[in-house]
């Protein structure tokens, strides 16, 4: 904790500003279709929660809708991670025959479409690149320390959390856009463990934390002044 | 009682990027099952981790991926909605993942002998070189004395520790860097089970203990 506290009080550039302003602004949060998104991706007008609960329902076209639009941005993140492309086309494949399998246990009160996504295609490639299991709580065991009850609006919370964290992710420079995404897409085959300690600052690893502290504090500074 | 000591934001950063070996993985997540508020921050990263794709700028695929695609989920059934399981029986010591990777619950373990004091079961290694193992101390008793050639991470399942001034209790993280020695020891009352990851072979001050570290291989 003292270590996030720290890593805050340094951190002064303008990356941390334009997270710091792009979740102060609620207006800028709330936002109607944003549709010069340059990067062509989906604006916050386009709902691929349900889309993912239409898969679900076996609907086959909000599948097809589903595939385009994911499927090249799932081809890309495992091309970043050094994968051929007859690979990197099969783990689209395979990630999307999970999307289809296990469309049925998505809760959209959890998790965006995209980070669920993101999940599917991240134990994957653990499982492809490093041959390896990816060790995960279970949700149902008895040991499991529940959370706090939560709130009876939790899905539109995590909805706005989820809106308000790419937000700010959206209006990052670029440079730390990319470190963010580095952080990522980065194959650790070789752990550097010891790199995930006492970074010196500077370094693509502190940046990425400060980044990620800066956000959280953003956000529980927002939750507190909701409290009251 | 709330945990007091927790994975440091990079490890759980990491941990959501998929970036960690399978060892440093079962020691978050094992960790994650015990502290909610760390899985909250896990599942802020992973909103990054998804943002990150959604903002990935798409690549070429073949022009007969979606057809392709379509004609392979044909072939597959989807799973049933998951139904929340309602027989909770009394809470096990060891949560999920770990009890999987242990074989049962802390009962139900055979245990080897390492050292005067401690007992362990060693669980996985990777390629990386870092050891996962559990460890049992009998309350009131010392770890031998130790230094590290890399990091390790212990995680409290049950009784505590005390290592100087700081004390680990059911769900708190120790993090030790690779140029610390250090000295915990278990608190009287309760035997303390422990979930250790050392990134490279412990450095013991002791010769004896020295000579016999590659037998007990640890």
């Amino acid at each position: 904790m003292v270590l996030v506290m720290r890593a805050v009080a340094l951190y002064s550039d303008d990356a941390s500003r334009a997270v710091h302003v792009a979740l102060r602004e609620p207006s800028k949060v709330n936002g109607v279709v944003d549709d010069s998104n340059p990067s062509g991706s989906a604006g916050p007008g386009e709902d691929w929660e349900a889309t993912l609960c239409a898969v679900a329902q076996q609907d086959r076209e909000a599948f097809a809708s589903l595939f385009q639009h994911f499927g090249p941005r799932v081809k890309s993140y495992m091309l970043r991670l050094g994968s051929d492309h007859a690979t990197a086309e099969e783990l689209v494949q395979e990630a999307f025959v999970k999307v289809w399998r296990k469309a049925g246990q998505y809760d959209p009160g959890r998790a965006a479409a995209s980070t669920w996504i993101f999940t599917i295609a991240r134990n994957l490639r653990i499982d492809a690149f490093r041959r390896e299991n990816r060790p995960e709580l279970d949700p149902d065991d008895p040991a499991l320390v529940a959370e706090p009850p939560a709130a009876a609006d939790a899905a539109v919370q995590q909805k706005q959390e989820s809106r308000r964290i790419r937000q700010a992710m959206s209006e990052l420079p670029e440079d730390q856009r990319e470190v963010i995404r580095l952080s990522f897409f980065e194959d650790r085959t070789h752990t550097e463990i010891s790199g995930l300690l006492g970074v010196p600052l500077g370094t693509v690893k502190s940046r990425i934390r400060l980044a990620f502290s800066r956000i959280k504090t953003a956000l529980e500074d927002e939750h507190a002044e909701n409290a009251q | 009682m709330s945990i007091a000591h927790h994975p440091s934001d990079e490890f759980l950063v990491a941990y959501a990027a998929g970036d960690l070996a399978e060892t440093w993985s079962l020691i978050v997540a094992t960790h994650l099952a015990m502290c909610p508020a760390c899985r909250a921050e896990v599942a802020r990263a992973e909103i990054m981790g998804g943002w990150v794709i959604e903002d990935a700028e798409p690549a070429a695929s073949n022009g007969d991926a979606l057809a392709a695609m379509l004609a392979r989920v044909e072939t597959v059934a989807p799973e049933p909605a998951r139904v929340a399981r309602t027989d909770m029986g009394e809470a096990p010591v060891l949560p999920q993942p770990l009890r999987g990777y242990a074989g049962g619950d802390v009962a139900e373990l055979c245990w080897r002998r390492l050292g005067r004091n401690a007992e362990h079961i060693p669980l996985l290694s990777t390629r990386d070189g870092s050891k996962a193992r559990l460890l049992r101390i009998p309350a009131g008793r010392p770890v031998p004395e130790h230094g590290h050639n890399g990091v390790e991470l212990t995680l409290v399942l049950a009784g505590s520790f005390c290592d100087g001034e700081e004390r680990f209790a059911r769900g708190d993280v120790e993090v030790v860097d690779s140029d610390l020695t250090h000295r915990p020891v278990a608190e009287p009352g309760t035997d303390c089970v422990c979930l250790a990851v050392t990134e490279a072979p412990l450095r013991f001050k002791s010769p004896l203990v020295r000579l016999v570290q590659p037998l007990i291989g640890i």
